[in-house]
């Protein structure tokens, strides 16, 4: 029961941090927004895929980019707090290191399951109507990819002394993930090569998964997507417990 | 059970350096117990083990009973850490930090307020206690510490390096804190410093601490006196200062600079033979051994006081941080 009461600590304090500093929400929402009306509006207004317009084709993608980039990047404040020393209290306290780890995770999926939500609001505007049903399955997909991707995020950042040594390590991990995902092109018809890193990539089967539930299309059957996703999930959470029993 | 904390054989080794060499002591049950030395000496990395963060190269230690290698969460649940850098959080008020740290200590919920009251108003933060700590002063901030390792009631307090970097009137305060703290709640104490009025002031007991060996443990009056009286600081023209070798009451020369200072039994009765021997004197100053005395009898050099730039670069890190 303590250890319950712990991670709910851990997390409350990741909720306060996240009110207190609103700047962070706008400031992430800001890149995908960009993306979507942006260049998807004005690549949109010339090019179609199959029947769909190119900005509903990517708006699939730019919502798992969003929750890529929020997710990913939380792992530097886990730097911060060592580096301003606040995570020594934690650390010396009386938990175990994997409700820290939980504890950190859960808060880092929540600041970028608010944003998720922002963004699949935003669907109404590029044609994308949602069922309740839908929006669930979306929900869930996008929560996954955050459980994973937040993780990521945690282990990088647990073995980083600097937060510019984060920030480089993560640009280019990030990256790679969103351009090979899929989100922006379609995944049939490409060169081989291509072909297999976007297989490589987990974040292809988010994209998918969120393309199929939003507008129909997916190049892997839900419950493939689904299966790899939780498998993903899986791998990266057991590798931060252990990263965290480890960190000092 | 009289020994709040013993050491078997402590030792920690970073690499070749040997930071602890087989430290072996006793604090006992109430007692404010100081670890004085100068900067690397190891007092630090001693604390650091008996708190379970830094796990011991050899030997190990019992702290409230416990072992703190086989037994590191009972040790972390019946200990209070102040650390030498603030661990304050900055983007949260004082009473919310208290709050986490009470739900992190298991302090249970009936009595979690009326603690957090109690402890804010020990140390006098009652009225900025909805604040956010980035607005506090590094006194405040350290008052909140102090409240914050006092919250779950450890029978065992650990204060590394209570005061640095803070204005002697701070300072002041800190230790008055301090010693109500011992007295109301009637725990062990064990405090590093650097700062001899800190360490006389406080402690019922010091250990003075260099190259990671004990060098001596005494009470601080005991210790003074084991410099074997006063110390008579002249000034004058004696070419050859070991003539006052033949005054009875000198137990020791020592030349620094300009000045002649000897280890007299009761200086004041004894200074007209002093005067006699010295013919002219220029300038004269006697004093009662203090705590500086002792340890530059025990470690040979003196003690420096550590500079404040890691506490400001941290603030300034603080200052630029995200968040």
């Amino acid at each position: 029961m303590s250890q319950l009461e712990a991670i709910y600590a851990l997390w409350l304090r990741e909720i306060k941090v996240f009110t207190r500093e609103r700047s962070r929400i706008v400031t992430s929402i800001f890149t995908p927004i960009l993306w979507i009306f942006v260049f998807g509006g004005g690549l949109g207004s010339a090019i179609n895929i199959g029947n769909v317009n190119y900005q509903t084709f990517i708006y699939p993608g730019i919502l798992a980019m969003s929750v890529l980039f929020s997710s990913v990047f939380f792992g530097v404040y886990i730097v911060w707090d060592r580096k301003i020393d606040i995570l020594k209290e934690v650390l010396v306290a009386p938990i175990s290191r994997t409700s820290i780890f939980v504890g950190k995770v859960l808060g880092g999926c929540t600041d970028s399951m608010v944003q998720a939500l922002i963004m699949l609001s935003i669907g109404f505007f590029v044609g994308v109507y949602f069922t309740p049903m839908s929006f669930l399955v979306a929900f869930l997909i996008l929560f996954l990819l955050s459980l994973s991707l937040v993780s990521t995020g945690l282990i990088i950042g647990s073995l980083m002394e600097s937060p510019e040594g984060f920030n480089m390590v993560i640009s280019f991990l990030v990256f790679p993930l969103f351009l090979f995902s899929g989100a922006l092109f379609p995944l049939d018809n490409l060169p081989l090569w291509l072909s297999i890193i976007t297989y490589i990539d987990p974040v292809t089967y988010g994209v998918d998964s969120l393309r199929f539930v939003t507008i129909g299309i997916s190049k892997f059957p839900l419950y493939i997507d689904f299966s790899i996703l939780i498998v993903f999930a899986t791998i990266m959470f057991t590798i931060g417990t252990i990263s965290f029993e480890r960190m000092k | 059970m009289d020994n709040k904390i013993e050491t078997f054989n402590l030792t920690k080794k970073f690499g070749k350096l040997v930071a602890v060499d087989n430290l072996n002591v006793k604090i006992k049950n109430g007692e404010i117990f100081g670890l004085l030395g100068p900067n690397g000496a190891g007092k630090t990395t001693t604390i650091s083990m008996l708190c379970t963060i830094l796990m011991p190269t050899e030997g190990t230690a019992n702290v409230n009973g416990y072992d703190i290698i086989k037994e590191s969460d009972a040790v972390r649940k019946s200990i209070g850490i102040v650390f030498q850098q603030p661990s304050v959080d900055d983007i949260l008020t004082g009473r919310e930090n208290l709050r986490l740290h009470a739900m992190w200590y298991s302090v249970p919920k009936k009595i979690r307020n009326e603690r957090i009251d109690e402890v804010l108003k020990l140390v006098g933060l009652e009225a900025r206690q909805n604040s956010l700590v980035k607005t506090y002063s590094g006194g405040m901030r350290r008052r909140l510490e102090l409240a914050r390792g006092l919250l779950h009631l450890p029978e065992v307090l650990f204060l590394d390096e209570p005061t640095l970097g803070l204005d002697p009137q701070t300072r002041e305060h800190i230790w008055d804190y301090i010693e109500v703290m011992s007295e109301e709640r009637k725990m062990s104490i064990i405090l590093t410093t650097h700062y001899m009025e800190e360490a006389d002031r406080l402690c019922d007991r010091i250990a003075i601490i260099d190259s990671g060996k004990i060098l001596i443990i005494d009470d601080p009056e005991k210790l003074k006196e084991s410099i074997g009286g006063d110390i008579v600081c002249l000034k004058s023209k004696v070419k050859d200062p070991r003539i006052f070798k033949k005054i009875e009451s000198v137990s020791g020369i020592e030349v620094k600079g300009d000045y002649i200072i000897l280890k007299v039994k009761n200086a004041s009765e004894n200074l007209q033979q002093i005067f006699e021997v010295a013919k002219k004197v220029e300038k004269v100053e006697i004093r009662s051994a203090s705590l500086n005395d002792v340890f530059l009898k025990y470690t040979g050099k003196d003690i420096r006081p550590e500079s404040g730039e890691g506490g400001i670069v941290q603030r300034i890190m603080r200052e630029k941080s995200l968040r």
